[in-house]
């Protein structure tokens, strides 16, 4: 690949600075020579591979019969560095995942960044060098991209979109409006670990905990999943933002069912659950960003959760609830001690309390 | 967890909960002044898994919904301010002054930050001398004393750039004001954790005047279901006075070292409770000595005209004469996606827990 | 207005005012902690810890109160089921 060694994880770079530039200027967004000096020392070095090599307007891809699946995501996490994961990688599980929530097979990604002026080119080039990586473990290549830079002060370091393109396979049909009453919810790990970790880390918050980001490309799992249920995944939904609460709401939503949900059954990881004790929180409504939750028929239910548990990213899978036909579009909580809750969407982010 | 686990175990609240069935003979009403009290029984169900007989109002235990409007505004002001960061525990950033509230002051380039401890802001004072950092020092008798140790490490250390906007509640008091008011309330479940740091001795008299049961409970569902059995088992005994039930934490004398740290800081003062109005020595206030850490005095912010919805009654809801969902506003006017007070913003407010029973019917 | 967490401390230091701080796990979380109002608080004990500070020791036999409650609780009711049978 390239010359000069780089640890992401470590943070040390063999400095080969763009033009003597160590951070971005305005200039590298200009159209001109430093743009394509960043484009060729920096993007295309570490994305590498045959659609991006043209580095024409456009990547060229033949996808073979099928539907095209596409999704856009957009990243701007703070801060960009955090345990188990970064700004580059989550860009990549982020689009990827998405496709795989489609059904579908994720063929490539595009990548637009917009730089703000004085970001360290050290910085940028260990987040795309992550990006790269995980793109190359997922086996979905960025095929072309962009880049903008904006004045100081306008765009918080880096924002990362990403797009993907996918290929549903056909007998396929993943969909929220397919969730029907008598469906088994199942989530394929413990919730709430991306969002407690990048707390963690956070300024005012911190506290030493062994919580990693569970950021992973799941496209590999969903594809074992889909082998063996076919059409009968209903939906698949990744909860991210908002967490398996939002998620939950929007898919009751879209199939105008309930969905009665136990929390006795609820993963959550010991620190996880700690962390949202100290701070207030419901880990219903932390982000997720390597698990899915599905929605199979109940008579499937057994074989997609042994399906989910043999995959190294399901090892935790569980069986959380069930879809009814009573109060569509709400989802309802049994409570440990046997009482009912609703779990509504949140008006706004989940902010921590002290009462 | 330990000592949390085990008091959410499902079978033990059932017990509970069927002997307070069994022992009930007659409706009470008792009162649970503590937002985390309320909080936990909306969240795990428990209000409702209660026998009808026995009604819980929820009281005016949520630091958010008491806070006068005056303050909030003032706050706005504060964190407008250009030089200042404007730090604040997250419960209080959603809820609604006069015109706008912390959030969208962010959302417009104020510098407003959530942290988790008021230590927290006084060492973002420390490491940045060029801002002046202001802690929002919001809370009931639990979260005083570490308001007041943030302002004595301030002194201490010389820190001159932070400053506290304080807005303190007591409990006691409050109790007082409402049967003074005439709640109809037979039996209150105290705060554990204000117990935990003033002790009980203040709640002996009230027990003793108005000759009913005070119950101390803890947060989690066995506590609460203990904390009503208790009651329940008091009331229909005719038997009065203060009870433990959150002994794991709670003593008579409560933390006397806290409890010194207040004597120290904070003095008591009158003060307004949003809906309610003012309540004598409900307060604290910083003492002379500790003047010069005080928001209200650093900032001149200018006249405060704060004006409260007509339409919201959050008064008579934190004082249990109101039940929300019996509000002309609630659930369409004032929901929690716009809210019209503070009851309805606060995860543990009233009105916001009415949401969920309504939902639930 | 009272969120309290128990957790177990696990170091006790003194500050550069004197005041007594520490570290407390919260079951695999750690934090630091202001331990200053818990005169004699050691590693082991377990604390109950608001917005940074420990406000209140846990006390064991406390703790124990409501489970022996429960299961005198328990005795009375099987008491009361074998009722019908008694002499």
């Amino acid at each position: 690949m390239s010359a000069g060694v780089r640890d992401a994880a470590a943070g040390l770079a063999c400095p080969r600075p763009v033009s003597g530039y160590a951070h971005i200027v305005l200039g590298h967004g200009g159209g001109g020579r430093l743009t394509q000096r960043l484009v060729d020392d920096v993007f295309a070095r570490a994305f590498a591979n045959p659609a991006l090599a043209p580095l024409h307007d456009g990547a060229v891809l033949r996808v073979g019969a099928g539907r095209i699946a596409i999704s856009t995501d957009t990243f701007v996490v703070t801060p960009r560095w955090f345990p188990g994961g970064d700004l580059g990688s989550l860009a990549v599980h982020g689009t990827v995942n998405d496709l795989a929530m489609c059904g579908a097979r994720p063929i490539a990604l595009t990548a637009g960044f917009v730089l703000e002026e004085g970001l360290a080119l050290d910085e940028l080039e260990r987040l795309v060098d992550s990006m790269a990586a995980a793109a190359r473990d997922a086996g979905v290549p960025v095929v072309t991209g962009d880049t903008k830079v904006v004045d100081r002060g306008r765009g918080d370091g880096v924002f990362v979109n990403t797009t993907g393109v996918g290929v549903v396979p056909d007998g396929i049909t993943i969909a929220p409006a397919r969730a029907a009453p008598g469906d088994v919810v199942l989530v394929s790990g413990t919730l709430g670990d991306h969002g407690i970790a990048v707390l963690s880390v956070r300024d005012g918050m911190g506290f030493e905990s062994a919580v990693r980001s569970d950021s992973a490309a799941l496209h590999g799992m969903v594809g074992a999943l889909l082998a063996a249920l076919g059409g009968d995944v209903h939906v698949l939904r990744d909860p991210t933002r908002g967490g398996a609460a939002s998620a939950l709401n929007e898919i009751a939503r879209s199939a105008a069912a309930g969905v009665a949900i136990d929390e006795a059954s609820l993963p959550v990881a010991a620190p996880v659950q700690a962390a949202c004790e100290l701070l207030g929180l419901d880990p219903l409504y932390v982000a997720n960003e390597g698990k899915l939750l599905a929605f199979v028929p109940a008579a499937r239910a057994d074989e997609a959760l042994a399906v989910l548990r043999a995959h190294p990213l399901g090892r935790a899978a569980a069986r959380i609830g069930h879809v009814v036909a009573d109060h569509p579009g709400r989802v309802v909580l049994r409570s440990r001690i046997g009482g009912r809750r609703i779990v509504d969407l949140l008006s706004g982010e989940q902010l921590p309390r002290i009462c | 967890m330990k000592f949390v686990d085990e008091y959410r175990d499902a079978a033990a609240v059932r017990r509970l909960v069927a002997t307070i069935a069994a022992r009930v003979t007659r409706p009470w009403t008792l009162m649970e002044v503590c937002g985390g009290q309320t909080h936990t029984l909306v969240r795990t169900g428990l209000d409702r898994m209660l026998p009808d007989a026995v009604t819980l109002v929820h009281g005016p235990g949520c630091p958010v919904c008491v806070t006068p409007l005056e303050q909030i505004d003032r706050a706005i002001a504060i964190a407008r301010t250009p030089g200042v960061t404007f730090t604040s525990f997250g419960d209080m950033l959603r809820v609604p002054g006069s015109d706008t509230d912390l959030l969208a002051v962010k959302a417009a380039g104020g510098d407003v930050r959530i942290v988790y401890s008021p230590l927290d802001a006084l060492r973002l004072a420390e490491r940045r001398p060029d801002r002046e950092v202001v802690f929002f020092a919001v809370g009931f008798e639990t979260t005083a004393p570490a308001n007041a140790m943030a302002v004595w490490l301030a002194a201490r250390r010389g820190v001159r750039n932070f400053s506290i906007l304080g807005s303190h509640a007591r409990v006691p008091p409050a109790i007082e004001a409402l049967l003074a008011d005439g709640a109809r309330v037979q039996a209150f479940l105290a705060a554990g954790h204000v117990c935990a740091v003033m002790g009980w001795d203040e709640y002996e008299p009230i027990a003793e005047r108005h000759r009913l049961p005070i119950v101390i409970t803890g947060f989690e569902p066995i506590d609460l279901a203990h904390g009503v059995l208790a009651a329940v088992t008091a009331l229909e005994a005719g038997r009065h006075g203060v009870e433990n039930v959150y002994a794991r934490a709670v003593t008579r004398d409560g933390n006397v070292a806290a409890r010194r740290l207040l004597a120290e800081v904070f003095e008591d003062c009158d003060r307004a409770w949003r809906g309610i109005g003012t309540i004598p020595a409900s307060g604290w206030r910083l003492r002379p000595a500790y003047a010069a850490w005080d928001a209200e005095r650093r900032f001149d912010v200018g006249a405060i005209a704060p004006r409260e919805p007509a339409e919201c009654i959050a008064g008579a809801v934190l004082r249990g004469a109101a039940r929300p969902d019996r509000c002309p506003a609630f659930g369409t006017r004032c929901t929690p996606d716009h809210p019209l007070g503070a009851p309805m913003v606060s995860s543990e407010g009233a009105c916001a827990a009415y949401v969920h029973v309504a939902a639930l019917a | 207005m009272c969120l309290g967490v128990p957790g177990r401390v696990t170091r006790v230091t003194t500050d550069a005012d004197g005041l007594a701080m520490g570290t407390v796990d919260f079951g695999g979380l750690a934090k630091d902690v202001c331990l200053a109002w818990l005169p004699g608080v050691a590693p082991g004990d377990y604390v109950v810890v608001h917005v940074g500070f420990a406000i209140a020791r846990v006390d064991e036999a406390g703790a124990h109160a409501v489970f022996a409650l429960l299961e005198q609780l328990g005795q009375l009711d099987e008491l009361a089921a074998a009722g019908g049978d008694a002499p």
